[in-house]
């Protein structure tokens, strides 16, 4: 068979084969490491000390080559993207319907077989431009934020892992492959949460997430295998551009629980995504997730991970909208699902990150909040909105976390400054002075916003990026990407209002609180970041210092601050005063975002469909003053009373945070302690599971009463062996001597070897069993030849 | 191609050469490393028959009916006859069985007290399996059935752990305890044959035609027993002898305590080969001889009317879901992992148990609306029993290589042993994700084709069956966090803890084939499929 690579139907499998084969070079080659006292300087400062211990630590050239293996994979993957993308961009109006794609057969099943194959659409296209320019951006992070870590290849392998399971799931064809990509890319955030694994904090928030997640998981197996049972196939195409089968879905019964089969189905789907994309009730995974090192944050907040979940939603869409119409207020159970965790989370989970001091978890709360937008779009049926906030979330939030990791770099760099400062004045004997080193590091806490302050001059580029990134997120009008993406989902659920739809209002009320939050808490990170004077000595000293380090640290923040503005402009309506015109023109087509995208899914230009499969190609909502006012209210709203209460007058040190007097006492710790939800679940499920192991299980069920029925069994053919021997010795004294005589000398013998009590038992059931076994074989075979 | 070896056909060559091998490896002079390597040597040739055999069956192009048979008459007088003869799902155990024992062999390197009959007792096992697998005789088969039992009970008896007497006598106890059953049933079953047939006959091809048949035909009694009751009595004694060995739950007490004393290739062998003969008993012989015990309805108590296939599989369901919880709750990490195979094979029997269900059903009304979740959870059920076989054995490896380095297995005396490891640690992962299911390894695709096939027929069972999967990883995790992960215990410091070089080119070969079955399930899986699809009827529609 000649396969031709250069055909853009095959070509999009060798797009996640880059990150992949970088995986398998750097795990099987060049992640080489010595041993070192794990006092030595190269070991790091956030472990435990060792001593006298030797550890591994990579060698230099093996950082190096692993470093350089990794980015030549991940540049492949962009080059071959890239190319891809701009041969669907370039494709013209029907490269929805036709796509490129080839698959082949992977498994037999029966008479048939299952096709694996890849495929790649306009949304497809959208994500692989958004995915590898974020991945690219977090690499060239890593080699400077990794750079003293002992274990840099292997994060450079795991990182490529995690790229190319991402990448695997976006081009894949199927709800398998897609699944495959899913969970590996579940383990690699594991590994990466957990890859500081000496911590305890590390390697318990690593469980957490990958048991948090596994919940939704093995429900959207469900969900995987039911589709597969009532179409015979996971193909996308095959299911979605297929009225007759979604008209089939939606009408057959489902097999279990009540409503249709697609209901049943997308229902187990959606919960695969809320445990992914961490919406309520499975959010609590991902806060903890930051106990690993920056770049995995940006990894799983923006470029993969949560991204995943809401990317198979809109993949899935008409199956999930099959049997209803959002766009004519007529709903259904999966829709109402996503809309109203999705609106919900978004309000629930902005909340808290009011309240959150960690820089890192404020972000945290606003992925999951931001999450929540997407997912209470497409909950309305705004498919499109969700897909373009999608991917200007990527970008904003890749850039926030990496330039949050800066932050913490630096105040780590300025708390070593003033450590060296402080031993070099106490003239310190060198012999201790790790010791001491890691004391000073338990106590100090450098991802503490109450610890910064005033590092808008100390790290000005870091606050620029930031600035913007925290200005997209918070929706600041017209100038940014996440002001358009925001806006357009606020317009979808206005237009739905309009009409009097409840889910509509409610989603938009509830989006708009929240984006409201989302502005008020992003100001207050940036004031308490960046303003005012310093809260501590480290913050005093923070800086990134000079170098590569610094370099590679910057230049993706440069990047990524850009898409972090231009990404919206690319979907801008086109009949929005002034900026329609200026980025939509008629000339191009209008709303090009919109136009690509929309023909991702079957519409009715395409196929005739059935009145219970709607037309998926909705047209972008009219402008309306409205939405468009709302979203300038709350961003601007927002950011004004943030700008009023931590930046005009920044919070000095030992002040509280004003929040506190605000909401009052009680309801800020209750912000601040999330709900106290992580502690519900450690009551009502953890510990519950864990006694139910221990005690019902192990103790009661299989130590005790089943093998506690054994060992009666064993007493009570002990007795019969005794009544029997008793017999024998009685009955047929002389006659049979040899056969019992040698069974109870032998039983004697090994009575010997016998310890305690359960062990006898067991050795008379083994004697019992050997008699009753002797006499049973000989009568049958007696009876064989009898017959 | 060779047809034979030694003047033996290539399958009693399989069967007869290991014993053989056994006894040259007791002859040798009493010299430790030419014992080891002989024996390796020896171990090797036979996986290379082994894999010659699945190859030859591969390219027979078989699609129906067994390849490679050759048959001798044997004890004539019962009608026991040397039959041998492979398909598909007996091709896939002889390929692992051939694999598993060189490895098993490298691994026992590690013993030092009287190795010659260590490697014999190793060599000697694959003939009992081997003579399972490939036999179509009822007769030998409960042989080889019986013959497997005795080498794994020296094994623990004598190099196992501490507990090792009470483990290897529940364990053989247990083992005769069903084996007095299945002699009765088989006694019954060749004896009501013969009388139809007017010939005796053990032979499992006619056996299969004419058992099932045997209500319609022969009067209403047979000894004066309705037919429906010796029916019934040699279906119990056919189960409960192949429920304890794979083991279903609650059967499966003697596994954890089996596992955790044996040492560590006896461990590989068990979990990885042992524990296939029961389900592949089943597979043989239970499905297809009583399709119409399978699903005559029983009533219990009061209960909605069920019949065996559903309380098979509610046995299943209970194995998966109580197996990962109790693997959850020990701190014994053998005993983590012998009770990971309850899980593990837990799934297994949800397979066969929808295989009994709609073959049973197609056995009394006809139709073929089950046809297709019998094929892809029959399947599943063979590639998990592959599957299982090298994860577990893996596992057990890996398990063992610590425990020899630190002399305990209790989890909570481990901890951070990624710091010193790294290699033993990427190890580890990996085939702890194996044994997870996780996608892109092999055993997710066994599941997957399970819960499919298992979904439409026992659907609330299969949603139940999920809870274990979630635990699974729970357990998994477990492990990983307590013997990788945390701070080093300082314990250990002085130890050696990396993996030797010896014990990564035993696991290597599983790793691979973990790897290649995740992602082209293909390679393996047509030779599954094509006997699957036969055995249920698929290729007469």
């Amino acid at each position: 068979m000649q396969i031709n690579l250069g055909d853009p139907n095959i070509l999009p499998w060798l797009i996640p084969a880059g990150p992949l084969l970088a995986f398998f070079l750097i795990m099987l080659i060049s992640n080489r490491a010595r041993m070192l006292p794990a006092t030595d300087h190269a070991y790091g400062g956030h472990h435990p000390d060792y001593e006298g211990m030797e550890v591994l630590v990579v060698r230099g050239w093996s950082r190096v080559l692993s470093v350089v293996i990794g980015m030549a994979g991940v540049l492949l993957a962009l080059v071959i993207s890239l190319h891809v993308v701009s041969l669907g961009w370039g494709y013209g109006h029907y490269f929805g319907e036709e796509a490129f794609a080839s698959s082949t057969a992977w498994l037999d099943t029966g008479l048939t077989t299952f096709d694996m194959g890849v495929l790649v659409d306009p949304l497809t296209v959208i994500m692989l431009f958004m995915v590898p320019i974020a991945v690219l951006g977090i690499f060239i992070y890593s080699i400077g934020y990794m750079a003293h870590d002992p274990r840099q290849s292997r994060f450079f392998a795991l990182i490529s892992l995690f790229a190319g399971a991402m990448l695997t799931l976006v081009v894949a064809d199927n709800l398998l492959l897609l699944f495959v990509g899913w969970e590996v890319m579940g383990l690699c955030s594991y590994l990466l949460i957990g890859f500081w694994f000496e911590k305890e904090s590390a390697s318990a928030a690593a469980v957490k997430a990958f048991t948090t997640t596994r919940v939704a998981d093995v429900i959207m197996l469900l969900g995987i295998v039911y589709l597969y049972l009532e179409t015979g196939t996971l193909s996308f195409r095959e299911i979605l551009y297929n009225p007759a089968v979604l008209q089939e879905l939606a009408t057959t019964p489902a097999i279990i629980l009540g409503g249709s089969a697609a209901a049943l189905i997308s229902v187990f789907l959606i919960a695969g995504t809320i445990g992914k994309s961490a919406q309520f009730p499975l959010h609590a995974w991902l806060p903890d997730a930051m106990e690993g090192p920056t770049p995995v944050s940006a990894m799983i907040h923006a470029a993969a991970m949560v991204s995943a979940g809401i990317y198979a939603i809109i993949r899935l869409f008409p199956l999930f909208v099959a049997g209803a119409d959002p766009h004519h207020g007529l709903f259904n159970g999966p829709l109402l699902l996503m809309a109203l965790v999705g609106a919900g989370t978004a309000l629930f989970a902005a909340t808290i990150a009011l309240a959150q001091n960690d820089v890192k978890r404020v972000l945290a709360y606003s992925t999951i909040s931001q999450l929540g937008f997407m997912m209470a779009a497409l909950g309305i049926g705004a498919w499109v909105a969700a897909a373009f906030h999608l991917i200007t979330h990527a970008f904003f939030k890749a850039l926030l976390f990496m330039a949050s990791g800066s932050v913490i770099h630096g105040m780590e760099h300025g708390e070593h400054h003033v450590h060296d400062h402080a031993s070099h004045d106490d003239h310190d004997a060198s012999d201790d002075h790790h010791g001491h080193d890691d004391d000073q590091h338990e106590s100090f806490d450098p991802q503490d916003m109450m610890n910064m302050g005033g590092l808008q001059q100390r790290m000005p580029v870091t606050f620029i990026t930031f600035l913007i990134g925290g200005f997209s997120l918070a929706g600041f009008p017209l100038l940014t990407a996440g002001f358009w993406s925001k806006d357009e989902i606020l317009a979808d659920a206005w237009l739905g209002v309009t009409h009097g739809y409840l889910p509509h209002a409610l989603v938009f009320i509830l989006l708009a609180l929240a984006a409201f939050l989302t502005a008020f808490y992003t100001m207050r990170q940036l004031g308490l970041t960046f303003r005012g004077e310093p809260r501590t000595e480290a913050a005093r000293h923070a800086g990134l210092g000079r170098g590569v380090v610094s370099v590679t640290m910057t230049l993706p923040l440069l990047g990524l601050a850009i898409f972090a503005i231009v990404a919206g402009f690319i979907g801008v309506p086109e009949d929005f005063p002034l900026f329609g015109a200026l980025f939509s023109p008629e000339a191009v087509g209008g709303n090009r975002f919109h136009h690509f995208v929309i023909e991702a899914l079957p519409h009715n230009s395409a196929t005739e469909f059935f009145a219970a499969v709607p037309d998926m190609q909705v047209s972008a909502p009219p402008f309306n003053l409205a939405p468009v006012a709302t979203s300038f209210i709350v961003a601007l709203g927002g950011l004004y009373l943030g700008h009023r209460m931590y930046w005009r007058r920044p919070l000095r040190a030992g002040e509280a945070d004003p929040l506190v007097k605000v909401l009052g006492a009680e309801v800020h710790e209750t912000l601040r302690r999330k709900y106290y939800l992580d502690e519900l679940y450690e009551r009502v499920f953890v510990r519950p599971s864990f006694w139910f192991a221990h005690r019902a299980v192990d103790e009661f069920l299989d130590r005790g009463l089943i093998d506690g029925v054994l060992h009666l069994v064993g007493r009570v053919f002990t007795w019969i062996g005794d009544l029997l021997k008793v017999l024998n010795a009685w009955l047929i004294d002389g006659v049979g001597d040899g056969i019992p005589e040698g069974i109870v000398a032998l039983g004697l013998r090994l009575r010997h070897l016998q310890t305690g009590r359960v062990q006898q038992y067991l050795l008379y059931i083994a004697i019992a069993a050997i008699l009753i076994g002797i006499v049973f074989a000989a009568s049958a075979g007696a009876m064989v030849t009898a017959g | 191609m060779i047809d034979s070896v030694f003047g033996l056909d290539l399958l009693s060559a399989l069967v007869v050469l290991p014993a053989l091998s056994a006894l040259l490896v007791l002859v040798l002079p009493q010299q430790k490393r030419l014992i080891r390597w002989v024996a390796l040597v020896l171990g090797l040739g036979l996986a290379a028959l082994a894999i010659l055999a699945f190859r030859q069956y591969q390219l027979s192009e078989a699609g129906t009916g067994y390849a490679l048979e050759q048959s001798t008459p044997w004890f004539e007088l019962l009608g026991a006859s040397w039959h041998v003869g492979i398909d598909g799902i007996s091709a896939v155990l002889v390929l692992l069985t051939g694999i598993l024992t060189p490895l098993a062999i490298l691994v026992s390197w590690e013993i030092e007290d009287r190795v010659n009959m260590h490697m014999a007792l190793l060599l000697f096992f694959q003939t009992g399996l081997m003579g399972v697998f490939v036999t179509l005789d009822l007769l030998t088969f409960f042989l080889f059935w019986e013959l497997s039992l005795v080498p794994m009970y020296f094994l623990i008896n004598q190099w196992g752990g501490p507990g090792r007497q009470y483990a290897s006598v529940k364990f053989m106890i247990y083992s005769l305890g069903g084996s007095l059953g299945f002699l009765l049933a088989t006694q019954l079953v060749g004896w009501a044959v013969s009388a139809q047939l007017g010939a005796p006959s053990f032979d499992m091809v006619t056996l299969t035609e004419t058992w099932p048949m045997l209500a319609n035909t022969v009067g209403a009694t047979f000894l004066g027993i309705p037919i429906e009751t010796v029916k019934a009595f040699a279906f119990i004694g056919f189960f409960v002898a192949f429920a304890i060995k794979v083991p279903v739950w609650p059967f499966h007490t003697w596994l954890p305590d089996a596992h955790s004393e044996a040492p560590t290739a006896g461990s590989m062998l068990l979990a990885g080969a042992m524990l296939k003969l029961g389900a592949y008993g089943f597979l043989r012989l239970v499905i297809p001889l009583f399709p119409d015990v399978w699903v005559a309805e029983i009533q219990i108590l009061g209960l909605p009317a069920t019949n065996a296939a559903t309380l098979f599989a509610v046995l299943a369901m209970l194995g998966v879901v109580l197996g990962a919880f109790a693997a959850f709750a020990q701190n014994d990490i053998k005993r983590l992992v012998a009770y990971s195979s309850v899980n593990h094979m837990g799934f297994v029997v949800l397979g066969l148990a929808v295989a009994a269900q709609a073959w049973g059903e197609q056995f009394i009304a006809g139709g073929t609306d089950r046809l297709q979740d019998a094929i892809l959870a029959t399947n599943g059920a063979v590639l998990q029993m592959f599957n299982h076989g090298l994860s577990a054995a893996g596992m057990f490896l890996l398990a063992g290589a610590i425990y020899h380095k630190t002399h305990t297995r209790d989890l909570r005396q481990y901890g951070g042993f990624w710091v010193k490891a790294p290699i033993y640690g990427g190890i580890f992962l990996f085939t702890s994700m194996a044994s997870l299911g996780l996608p892109g390894l092999n055993g997710f695709v066994g599941e997957f084709l399970i819960v499919r096939g298992s979904w439409p027929v026992f659907t609330l069972l299969t949603a139940l069956a999920m809870i274990g999967l979630l635990f699974t990883g729970a357990y998994i995790l477990k492990g990983i966090r307590s013997v990788l992960h945390g701070p080093f215990n300082m314990r250990w410091r002085d130890t050696r803890l990396e993996i030797e070089t010896r014990e990564v080119l035993a696991i290597a070969p599983l790793l691979l084939l973990m790897l290649v079955t995740g992602v082209w399930p293909n390679w393996i899986l047509p030779v599954i499929n094509q006997s699957v699809t036969q055995l249920l009827g698929g290729l007469a529609g």
